[in-house]
């Protein structure tokens, strides 16, 4: 073997020669692979590093391993059904996912919910953003070594789901929303069981703050790790957190104001280093923030209906259904194979600002061959722009020259969610 | 009081030797007698998150983790030496102070320089 | 002659039992300790007949899994070092103890009978001989399972435990020259003098900065979080990756019974060992044995009760320090190897060096 390599080039310009065989490594190079069953690549993941000692000089990863296929599932779906394949993207925040998959058909039908079925979706949103930025703060932690900080946080998720179950009837797979509004109307007391959740989880996050962002250790194990450019972060097409930790103060819910966030006194916190310090600093106080959604959502939420009156979209109640042919009627018609509801045949790009960033459903419906009216019950293409995906592209060079002890926070930090990322 | 072998330290930490080898020798034994066996060519290959390793994973490794040892012998040295000083310091008054305090200067200025040329660092 | 040989086993035998019950019990007090911080209830499921013991069930059945699981050799690996490495992880441990004094000497038929295994002049110099050769459990078990995460963590833990030691070796030096002696059991005795006829001499308070020291360098010996670097399980998996059964166990024994030991050490020569204060025994205190309060206040007791108090004590001190030491484990991330390197060299090395050099002027001005 000569010590030639081949040259390739990588997308963003950058050249890297790729050694073909190990004899082509310098001799103190080990080539080691983290994951996919690793303790900290959640699985599903599989980063191949190329080693001097602890130093990383170069890093590729490998996704996939979680791929199901959900565009294409949902392409044999009816427009709700396509709901639960949603779940099971961000499994962490899933609110978010439903709420953000029936905005973008609700643009589609041009369909507004009435207020007080917004509110209850903004709710849902918040508590599950609190829940993933717990989770990803708190599992972060706990690959450092805090497995403390990691259990604390999972006591305050646990308040969020339990609010969730309360609405929904499940935590994870929540299914909460439905194209043209929402299944029912809030349980008595969750208004209430909200301002406790806000207070449980302001406790415990202060809890927290004592214990990270005090901690010496903590703060020299993530500051001016995994940084990245302002400059670079955009032209990977970073947003949420990510973006926001590098200092760009771009949020969906404030600079595509949906559902009522406008209405609403919030602040969108930025760092500035763009490192893994700066995306923990940002969750908290996003959690903060989101907190103080809550609390205003609890007190100004107005009654009245929480779906559109639509009878081409929302079923009928089940007193209706069951009680009168009117009811029956619709129903069939909207339940039946060949029936359902009729979007009319276009395309729109819709996106909400889910745990990790900006999650966008680009939704397209084309007009059924056999329908007169121009329009189909079933999506012809549901496609999903993950967050994390372009986080994940951007793992070598965060974390090039970096330690191997470092790979493991960084990677916390981009919080990847194996769901949306392989979809 | 009457003196027996078992006063002399070496034959106690014989003892302590054997009985402290043989509860370790009895874990281990207990442990490849009791347990089943089973082996196949995928169980034989090193454990690397799931992929198959290409390389032996012993090979040449960077230089770092020698200098730190290398350094570690010059100071263990240096702690060999400031044992028995210690002991008798009060005896040795002034003198052995200073004497003592000269060396640790030299040593500290060796520390000083494998600090200064990055022995503890990766970058 | 044979009474001798009975009480030498005698002694080894209760420092064993000592250490493994301690190390048994470790275990089951991490798993309730760490649940009682996080929040939960820790380890209550396994029992005998009804009978849990508030989760100590639990800790045999892990003992009995270990035993009865596959005793796995890497055939690619070393298969002899790989085989010997976890001895090296406990082995030391247990012969480390010798020297410790767990209570004062007893006077049984006009004989006595010193609690420890080995009365050695050198005891400090035994323990750190002793305790460095831990590190070769953790290097030969990296060498040896050719593995490449076994041979990051071997790597790591051996620059580890041996930046650690020179701390630890510079640390002890100044409780060294308070006490102007290595016996551990001679240096127990000159902790029950007074300062000032009212504060006991105990290590941390003639030498707080040597037990500051002290204390992080053992607990990096230990290679427990927040040093855990070469086991390090969300990073590199550990040293011990490619052990199963009990000679994985014997690592984790080991550690374990490292925490009791620390203890030991810590207690002995900071903590006054098996000292309590004011408390004397009669050829210590012209034949008055029992309390002597500084504020002139006498409270008799019977040689017999001092002995079990002083073994008690040194019970207490040594269970209060692993305490500590599961209390930091569990608050604390773990550091990078080049922070822990900086710690270790940068940081503690010229601190040690300073508290050798304060002492020795501190020393000579006061013996002059």
């Amino acid at each position: 073997m000569n010590g030639e390599s081949k040259t390739v080039v990588e997308p963003y310009g950058v050249e890297r020669a790729v050694p073909e065989t190990e004899a082509e490594f310098r001799q103190e190079e080990m080539l080691l692979n983290l994951g996919p069953s690793h303790p900290s690549m959640h699985g599903i993941v599989r980063i191949i590093t190329k080693l001097q000692g602890e130093l990383v000089l170069d890093a590729e990863v490998e996704i996939g391993y979680l791929h199901r296929a959900f565009e294409k599932s949902c392409e044999a779906t009816t427009w709700n059904q396509a709901l639960i394949y949603t779940d099971r993207l961000n499994y962490v925040s899933t609110c978010i996912n439903n709420v953000g998959y029936c905005m973008a058909v609700e643009k589609l039908l041009e369909i507004e919910l009435p207020p007080r079925g917004q509110y209850i979706r903004t709710m849902l949103c918040e508590v599950s953003r609190i829940a993933d930025h717990l989770t990803c703060v708190g599992a972060a932690a706990m690959e450092l070594g805090a497995f403390t900080v990691f259990l604390y946080m999972m006591i305050a998720r646990e308040y969020c789901y339990e609010l969730i179950e309360d609405y929904c009837g499940a935590r994870i797979t929540t299914n909460c929303s439905r194209v043209g509004g929402m299944p029912h109307d809030l349980s008595d007391g969750w208004l209430e069981k909200v301002r406790w959740t806000v207070g449980k989880v302001r406790h415990i996050l202060k809890e927290c703050d004592i214990l990270l962002t005090y901690n010496r250790i903590f703060v020299d194990r993530t500051k001016g790790i995994g940084a990245i450019s302002k400059e670079r972060a955009l032209q990977y097409g970073f947003t949420g957190p990510m973006l926001r930790a590098c200092g760009v103060p771009y949020d969906v819910r404030k600079d595509h104001p949906y559902l009522i966030y406008h209405q609403l006194d919030w602040t969108v916190p930025v760092g500035h280093r763009g490192d893994v310090l700066d995306r923990y600093l940002v969750r908290m106080e996003e959690m903060e923030q989101s907190c103080r959604i809550l609390e205003q959502c609890a007190g100004k939420i107005p009654g009245g209906p929480v779906s559109c009156d639509d009878k081409q979209v929302m079923l009928p109640d089940k007193k209706d259904t069951y009680g009168n042919i009117e009811g029956l009627m619709n129903h069939f018609k909207l339940i039946m194979d060949g029936h359902g509801i009729r979007v009319p045949a276009g395309e729109v790009y819709f996106s909400v600002e889910a745990g990790n960033g900006e999650l966008g459903f680009y939704v397209v419906s084309a007009p059924d061959e056999n329908s007169r009216d121009g329009c189909n019950n079933r999506p012809w293409r549901v496609r999903c722009r993950p967050p994390c995906l372009s986080f994940v592209a951007a793992m070598p060079e965060m974390i090039r020259g970096l330690m191997v002890a470092d790979v493991v926070p960084t990677f916390g930090s981009i919080n990847m969610i194996g769901g949306e990322l392989d979809r | 009081m009457d003196s027996s072998v078992f006063d002399n330290n070496l034959i106690r930490f014989l003892f302590l030797f054997g009985a402290a080898g043989g509860l370790v020798a009895f874990f281990v034994a207990l442990s490849a007698w009791l347990g089943p066996k089973s082996m196949n060519e995928t169980k034989a290959e090193p454990f690397e998150t799931g992929m198959i390793p290409k390389t032996d994973a012993r090979r040449p490794f960077p230089i770092k983790y020698y200098l730190v040892a290398i350094v570690f012998i010059v100071f263990d040295v240096e702690v060999a030496f400031l044992y028995p000083w210690a002991v008798e310091f009060r005896n040795l008054g002034a003198a052995g102070f200073i004497s003592m305090m000269i060396f640790l200067v030299i040593l500290l200025v060796g520390l000083f320089y494998a600090v200064r040329k990055r022995v503890f660092e990766w970058k | 002659m044979w009474i001798d040989l009975v009480i030498l086993l005698a002694k080894i035998a209760v420092v064993f039992a000592g250490i493994m019950t301690g190390a048994f019990v470790l275990t089951w007090a991490e798993r309730k300790q760490s649940a009682l911080m996080a929040d939960r209830i820790g380890a209550n499921r396994c029992a005998i007949l009804g009978i849990k013991l508030w989760g100590l069930i639990n800790s045999l059945a892990d003992a009995l899994k270990l035993i009865f699981k596959e005793d796995f050799l890497p055939p690619k690996g070393l298969r002899v070092l790989h085989a010997i490495a976890p001895i090296f992880a406990m082995f030391p441990v247990f012969v480390t103890f010798a020297v410790l004094p767990f209570g004062p000497p007893l006077q049984i038929a006009g004989k006595e009978i010193p609690l420890q295994i080995l009365t050695l002049d050198i005891g400090l110099l035994y323990i750190l001989a002793f305790g460095g050769m831990a590190v070769y459990g953790v290097m030969l078990a990296g060498w040896a399972s050719n593995n490449k995460y076994s041979l990051l963590g071997g790597m790591r833990g051996s620059a580890q435990m041996i930046s650690y030691e020179i701390i630890i070796g510079l640390s002890l030096i100044g409780p060294v020259m308070v006490f102007g002696t290595l016996d551990p059991g001679r240096m127990v005795v000159a902790q029950n003098d007074l300062l000032w006829g009212w504060l006991p001499k105990w290590g941390i308070i003639v030498q707080p900065l040597a037990f500051l020291l002290f204390l992080p360098a053992a607990m990096a010996e230990t290679k427990r979080a927040p040093f855990d670097l070469p086991e390090g399980e969300s990073e590199i998996i550990g040293f011990s990756l490619e052990y199963s059964g009990m000679r994985w166990g014997m690592f984790f024994l080991g550690e374990f019974a490292e925490i009791v030991v620390l203890g030991a050490v810590m207690a002995t020569v900071f903590f006054g060992g098996y000292q309590v204060p004011y408390l004397f025994s009669g050829a210590e205190a012209a034949s008055l044995p029992g309390f002597h309060f500084p504020w002139g206040g006498y409270l008799p007791l019977g040689e017999w009760w001092i002995v079990a108090l002083r073994v008690l004590s040194f019970g207490f001190k040594v269970l209060c320090l692993m305490w500590l030491q599961m209390q930091i484990r569990w608050t604390f991330p773990r550091f990078r190897y080049d922070q822990l390197m900086r710690v270790s060299w940068r940081e503690m090395m010229p601190l040690a060096l300073a508290n050798i050099a304060v002492t020795g002027i501190v020393i000579m001005l006061v013996s002059r």
